[in-house]
């Protein structure tokens, strides 16, 4: 097994335990952690069927970005749309047979990654000329765009100008879920791809990606606004009333 | 008036280029010794001031969601950057909500996660140092909790949920503000934020009676004390005579009268705010609240009816039940608590009421939204009749009515500038330029329409307006409340 092979099979079980076990740590520590508070902003949905169709609307339109501010709405909106193409595209790569409705979007997924990076440009365009947004910007956020433009364009050059060999590459990673390693293409840009998304991977549950699981436990959003119908009290609340 | 300019108010609202540090020097009277002891937190910043507030940053972790989530949760996008009435009229950029957020995130960051732990250059992440704590005090203390910026945010991060905890660690290491944590001690020594005696308020309330009587021929009382009555009401005290708010509580009687419903005032729970909701401490908040748990209990009303005031209502709407609650003594065919303005529509739906809108014709009105209620709260069954139902009963009132800019109304309302615990003389430049975007507002329907008048159901909004709608060239007395312009309508003696 040639030596680079070894280091990126470990790479991705080291990267994925990581991502799963940082999420789930984070995910955990969000659920057990109680609202004492009915702090929903309103107006809000006075059920909970309506509060999962604000979430809804949240996740899928980003409403809330969309009243602030239409060029944010516009990138974001691009750079995840674009992403979530992109990753769904991706599955083709793990699943064998291959998912007819991953086959499907096999064509929209090959043009998302120019909305995706379109969408990054755009974001990252802001910090820069915006003096408000620049003023807010740490070092981080800019690494995370320059990280996540250079996994969008390692994969577009793959696509469009160095070509990897694509059925090893599959191979490499069944080969990972299996337990059978198979050798991964020695190919310069594949590699830069993988080392930076098993570095993404890796910081997710360190950063501030984590606004990825922490919209679905945002008080704010997730709340049902009936606190006169219904008495909401935290554990650590109710201990003051029986002092 | 002041060393400090009044802002200009532009032909179209603009926002402005960032200024570093233009407010570093604006900060609140810090309170004293005794003010702090009364609350439970030590009355001088303590010896190891440091890990006592990183402990407490932890524990308040530990115990709000909301915080938790809000502090892991921000990427910076700048969707909030625009949307603060302070960073607006005041150009500096830690008013920004994010940046706001980050005086607090920043120290987060460094002693709570792996990435500030060990690259704090690259996050942005510093320790907790004197220069941060004077930081947390100055800007903490320019946030007024209307929660503006959480609408916008893709996340719904609520800085007011931020600067609570912020305001809660600064209380919990001896550095507390004097505004709110005298005023929460007045209420436990007293019973109301103005420290207004019993024998005063009975003797205020006389006043009142007789003030009424001489106008309208009527007899409409203002009970206090009075056991056996079917509703408790619970107004700021700013209306037993602040102006325009007395005119509101007139109102408010003038409503009970002809409804023929019977109510009282308690001298125990004499106020309806509850100043505790600013400093972010549960445990003071309980303990405001449940005053007015034992006053129902103590009058053996059926009916608690709050007055109009912001946070107050969104202290009694979204918290009374969990803080004070369950109220299953009371009559449970009604809300518990029921706000004056659901009351007084009903009424005016049912017919109930008459009202001569010709006794408003002096007035061309326009509503502000006060931000607690518009944010933070409900009226009615449906989402949003915190935005219908005031409007309604201005409407049945008087005969003009213009809403201002769609973008500085409802959910998208401008805080009044004097909000979470910043109405004080000492914070006068804040308050101003606070106000901008809300006169600018102003100074838009009052020349397409000509309105003269603002109505408000907030007791800070109305004292804020009344001071600093002069710096803008406005009278002090273009404020009103919406219970002052039912009391001038309403036809007294018409039903029994």
């Amino acid at each position: 097994m040639p030596f680079l092979t070894i280091v990126y099979a470990l790479l991705f079980y080291v990267a994925t335990a990581l991502l799963v076990g940082g999420l789930a740590y984070k995910i955990r520590q969000y659920a057990k952690t109680p609202a004492p508070l009915k702090i929903p902003t309103t107006p809000a949905p006075v059920t909970r069927s309506g509060v999962a169709l604000r979430m809804f609307r949240e996740l899928a339109f980003f409403e809330s970005l969309f009243k602030s501010n239409k060029w944010i709405w516009l990138f974001g909106y691009l750079f995840h749309f674009g992403m979530f193409l992109v990753l769904a595209r991706h599955l083709r790569y793990f699943t064998d047979p291959v998912w007819t409705w991953v086959d499907l979007i096999q064509p929209f997924g090959m043009y998302a990654a120019f909305a995706m990076a379109a969408g990054l440009a755009g974001l990252w365009a802001r910090r820069f000329l915006v003096d408000r947004v620049r003023y807010i910007s740490a070092l981080s956020d800019h690494l995370m765009l320059a990280l996540l433009m250079a996994i969008a364009l390692t994969g577009m050059a793959m696509d469009y100008l160095t070509h990897t060999d694509i059925v090893a590459v599959k191979a490499f990673f069944l080969g990972l879920m299996y337990f059978n390693w198979q050798p991964l293409p020695q190919d310069p840009v594949l590699l830069l791809h993988l080392a930076l998304v098993a570095a993404l991977m890796i910081i997710f549950p360190i950063s501030k990606l984590l606004h990825a699981p922490g919209i679905f436990f945002s008080p704010t959003r997730n709340q049902v606004d009936n606190p006169r119908e219904q008495r909401h009290l935290a554990p650590w609340a109710a201990k003051l009333e029986n002092k | 008036m002041a060393d400090f300019e009044t802002p200009e108010i532009k032909e179209y609202p603009v926002i402005p280029h960032l200024q570093e540090g233009v407010m570093a020097h604006s900060k609140p009277f810090v309170a004293k010794e005794e003010f702090q002891e009364q609350l439970g937190f030590p009355g001088e910043l303590v010896d190891n001031w440091e890990q006592v507030a990183l402990d407490k940053m932890q524990e308040l972790t530990g115990k709000y969601r909301g915080f938790q989530v809000f502090l892991d949760s921000c990427v910076k996008c700048g969707a909030c950057t625009d949307k603060c009435h302070y960073y607006l009229g005041t150009t500096d950029p830690k008013n920004m909500p994010v940046a706001r957020q980050d005086l607090l995130r920043k120290v987060y960051r460094r002693n709570f996660t792996f990435a500030g732990k060990y690259f704090p250059k690259l996050v942005g992440a510093v320790d907790l140092t004197k220069e941060v704590l004077d930081d947390w005090y100055s800007y903490f203390h320019q946030c007024s909790q209307c929660r503006r910026c959480s609408v916008y945010c893709p996340y719904g991060i609520d800085t007011a949920e931020i600067s609570m905890a912020a305001r809660e660690i600064m209380d919990c290491v001896g550095v507390g503000q004097k505004y709110c944590n005298e005023i929460i001690g007045k209420v436990y020594k007293i019973g109301n934020n103005l420290g207004l005696p019993e024998p005063a308020l009975v003797d205020t309330l006389e006043g009142l009676e007789e003030e009424v009587e001489e106008d309208t021929g009527v007899k409409v009382r203002f009970p206090v004390d009075e056991k056996g009555a079917d509703v408790l009401v619970v107004t700021p005290s700013a209306d037993f005579f602040a102006e325009p708010h007395v005119d509101g509580l007139i109102g408010y009687a003038k409503v009970f009268h002809e409804a023929g419903i019977s109510w009282t005032l308690s001298s125990h729970a004499s106020e309806a705010a509850n100043f505790g909701m600013f400093i972010g401490s549960y445990e003071n908040m309980r303990k405001v609240s449940m005053r007015i748990r034992e006053a129902a209990l103590d009058l053996g009303v059926k009916r608690i009816i709050m007055g109009e005031c912001g946070h107050a209502w969104r202290v009694a709407y979204s918290f009374l039940n969990t803080l004070a609650g369950p109220f299953d003594f009371l009559d449970p065919n009604y809300p518990v608590p029921q706000h004056i303005l659901e009351f007084t529509h009903d009424l005016i739906q049912r017919g109930a009421l008459t009202l001569d809108k010709s006794a408003n014709d002096d007035m061309i009105m326009t509503y502000h939204d006060s931000c607690n209620v518009a944010r933070a709260s409900r009226m009615g069954s449906r989402p949003g009749g915190q935005f219908t139902i005031p409007r309604d009963v201005i409407r049945a009132s008087c005969n003009h009515f213009f809403d201002m800019p769609q973008e500085t109304i409802h959910e998208a309302t401008y805080c009044c500038g004097g909000g979470g615990g910043l109405l004080t003389d000492d914070l006068m430049e804040l308050r101003v330029k606070g106000a901008l975007p809300r006169m600018e507002a102003l100074k838009q329907v009052v020349e397409e329409h000509g309105v003269t008048h603002m109505a408000a159901i907030c007791a800070i909004c109305k004292s804020q307006f009344s001071k600093v709608l002069p710096y803008y060239g406005f009278t002090m007395d273009s404020i009103v409340s919406v219970h002052q312009l039912v009391s001038n309508a309403i036809v007294l003696g018409n039903k029994q």
